[in-house]
């Protein structure tokens, strides 16, 4: 399919879902979708369009929480990102592990550095942040602060 | 049977980086395998935030040492994909020059590191002096042997000296006949058929869903590059070829990291050759607001990059994603149904970079500690000497091209 | 100086520990023992276990799951056991000093005897200091 019929393809099969389309250049495109509806599109995009899952990227924004789905298609030279907003208190959606697993730990390391809660995901546990590491502190989010007193943050130059 | 669990892990000296790998076995077959990361988190992604677009280069070069060039490279290019910056030519070719470089110096290592897991410590020390070959050129171009600090959102730092340039060929045209040799070692060595082939299989349908990235990938015949399948850099302007095997097996692994060795030989010298003359950066005024994305082929797979600007001075967010985050679950798949004195040696085909994956460790729950990971590297030696004898051979192919050559 | 350390100096045992680094430091460790730089010459060796070791080599920047470990196998290592800093992150944590899972550098977990700079250190650097350390506790 060229890159044109792909997105028109997008567009008409989940016209219901998707709120926005940037066609920000030859290469990027950025697809706004409803959160209800990422496993469909996902697993359209993954396993019926053959595109390869890069990573997806968690970002809170101060007025929502945004997830980024990047998916890339090699022979038209073209990566698609879904963008998922979700609510800021209780951001929850969905997990991706039952599709593939590829989507397996970083769901894992959204959970923990951002708070985002994904629904049916297989084994949600920490990835990265040590076990000591308080819960709910998430710490890529905007108003995270310094919990730790016997955090030392000078250089010990006098 | 009764199963058993076997740590590998956290420190020991050949896995230079820290990881907790978990293997339950029956028998001697492996059966499950548990992965626990943490131990090199740094929360990078959090200080971009608190740098400049410029300083951040300097934050994410440290992301990984093997892999130094392969972040950078990323992040200029989604910095400039934000706005749309088109990097001159020059740039191109000399930001070419200095991956391709290092894409050497990490398959050599890795070469070494499998060699020594393999049991061919000999073959370890000598492909580490080769390596310091081209630690030498990259020193003569960008100053330094590791962290060259070329790379800026908007081009290079540094312009490279020509009269440097026939220094450099000189000792890039020192390492062609020796890869040569060692390649023709590897393909006929009998010892390292029997201790690779079919050893450690990633089928094309597993690779495709686990969305595995370069070299393993390419082992499995998936042929994914993104030097050939994304316009950056100066990859098009040249003929070299994408080496692509259809086994998937460890030995694969090995001759697709030393044939692209040789290819990117063939680049280095082509950019070296035909380096256009003109600007080296462009002056990048601010950085509007939106989003970009860089990706590079590292030697271990892709890097992916992901910033966001609001339009002043620092990035609000950067995404990091290095190559081994989604190479690294592929060993749950290769190392099932496998002995435990082929673990180390499959693991290592991964080319697991740590450092770049905020290293996962894998761990089980309970069990009794029969080995640990120094052991688990012997028992892969002494397999090696066990195929050595069944197959009736005092020294292999391998071995004798590097007595030959020390 | 007593027989123990005149034994001690001779042959340094060395066990190299990464908490939280991004190799560099550690390949650079590596290519000391390959043969351009070659410390084996002056009885240096690479141990595998922190049991054997006379001298522990430390990088990266102590991120708080590496600490846990590094003060653990601190404790199991037979004293005098001198804890040598290589690279920038073990000195200070370097740039890592703001994150969030770099809380505390080196010096304030164990005690340091001596300090490489470099980031990373080139092996040169790394042999040079390590003859400091040992021209330091002869000087004793």
């Amino acid at each position: 399919m060229k890159r044109k019929q792909v997105l028109q393809d997008l567009t008409t099969r989940f016209k219901q879902d998707i709120l926005e389309v940037f066609d920000k250049s030859k290469t990027r495109v950025y697809i706004e979708i409803r959160p209800e509806a990422i496993i469909p599109i996902a697993r359209y995009i993954f396993k019926d369009l053959d595109a390869r899952f890069n990573i997806a990227s968690g970002i809170d924004t101060r007025k929502f929480i945004e997830i980024l789905y990047h998916f890339t298609f090699e022979e038209l030279a073209l990566l698609i990102s879904l963008r998922v907003k979700l609510d800021r208190a209780k951001p929850a959606i969905d997990s991706l592990t039952p599709v593939s697993e590829a989507f397996n730990w970083i769901e894992r390391e959204m959970h923990e550095l951002l708070g985002i809660q994904f629904k049916g995901h297989p084994g949600l546990k920490r990835l990265l942040l040590s076990d000591k590491w308080p819960k709910g502190v998430y710490p890529l989010r905007c108003d995270y602060k310094e919990w730790d007193k016997t955090a030392i943050r000078d250089r010990g130059v006098k | 049977m009764k199963k058993t669990i076997i740590p590998i892990g956290p420190y020991h000296p050949l896995q230079e980086e820290p990881e907790f790998f978990m293997l339950t076995v029956e028998g001697e077959t492996v059966v499950d395998v548990d992965v626990q990361l943490g131990y090199n988190h740094r929360g990078i992604e959090k200080l971009s935030e608190l740098k400049t677009f410029d300083q951040a280069t300097f934050v994410i070069e440290r992301i990984c040492g093997i892999c130094s060039t392969s972040h950078p490279f990323a992040y200029t290019q989604a910095v400039e994909d934000i706005g749309g910056v088109e990097v001159p030519m020059r740039a191109k070719y000399i930001r070419t020059i200095i991956a391709e470089g290092e894409r050497i110096h990490s398959h050599m290592l890795w070469l070494g590191l499998a060699g020594h897991f393999l049991g061919y410590n000999t073959v370890y020390m000598w492909v580490w002096k080769l390596r310091e070959e081209i630690l030498d050129v990259m020193e003569i171009i960008s100053g330094n042997r590791n962290n060259y600090a070329m790379f800026k959102p908007g081009g290079v730092r540094r312009d490279i000296n020509p009269e440097d340039i026939p220094l450099v060929m000189k000792k890039i045209d020192k390492i062609v006949p020796t890869l040569k040799m060692l390649y023709k070692a590897v393909r006929d060595d009998p010892v390292i058929h029997a201790r690779t082939k079919k050893i450690g299989i990633l089928t094309k349908e597993e690779s495709i869903n686990f969305s595995a990235l370069g070299p393993t990938s390419r082992a499995s015949g998936v042929a994914r590059d993104v030097r050939k399948d994304t316009e950056y850099g100066a990859y098009l302007e040249m003929d070299w070829d994408m080496i692509v095997t259809h086994n998937g097996d460890v030995f694969d692994k090995v001759v697709v990291r030393i044939l692209e060795m040789l290819e990117s030989i063939k680049i280095i010298k082509y950019c070296l050759l035909h380096l256009p003359d003109g600007e080296i950066d462009v002056k990048i005024k601010n950085i509007p607001p939106g989003e970009g994305i860089g990706t590079h082929e590292a030697p271990r797979g892709e890097t992916f990059h992901y910033v966001r600007s609001d339009g002043s001075n620092s990035p609000v967010r950067h995404k990091v994603r290095a190559p081994t985050f989604m190479n690294l679950p592929t060993y749950k798949a290769t190392i099932k149904g496998e002995k435990i004195a082929d673990a180390s040696i499959i693991l290592a085909a991964i080319d697991p970079c740590y450092c770049c994956t905020e290293r996962m460790s894998i761990r089980n729950t309970k069990g009794e500690r029969l080995f640990d990971g120094k052991e688990l590297i012997r028992l892969s030696q002494a397999k090696t000497q066990k195929v050595k004898q069944k197959l009736g051979v005092k020294e292999s192919s391998l071995e004798k091209l590097v007595q030959g050559k020390l | 100086m007593g027989i123990t350390t005149k034994a001690l100096l001779k042959s340094l045992w060395v066990f190299h520990l990464s908490t939280g680094s991004c190799n560099n430091c550690d390949i650079e460790v590596l290519d000391c023992l390959t043969p351009r730089f070659d410390i084996e010459r002056f009885g240096m060796k690479l141990v595998g276990s922190i049991r054997h070791a006379d001298v522990l080599l430390v990088t990266g920047s102590c991120n708080r799951k590496s600490a846990e470990r590094l003060i653990s196998l601190y404790k199991e290592a037979p004293q005098p056991c001198l804890v040598v800093a290589i690279g920038e992150c073990s000195m200070s944590r370097g740039i890592f000093m703001p994150s969030y899972n770099c809380p505390r550098p080196l010096d304030s977990l164990v005690p340091v005897s001596a300090y490489i700079p470099g980031c990373p250190p080139k092996p040169e650097a790394i042999i040079s200091g390590v003859v400091k350390l040992i021209q330091k506790i002869k000087g004793k």
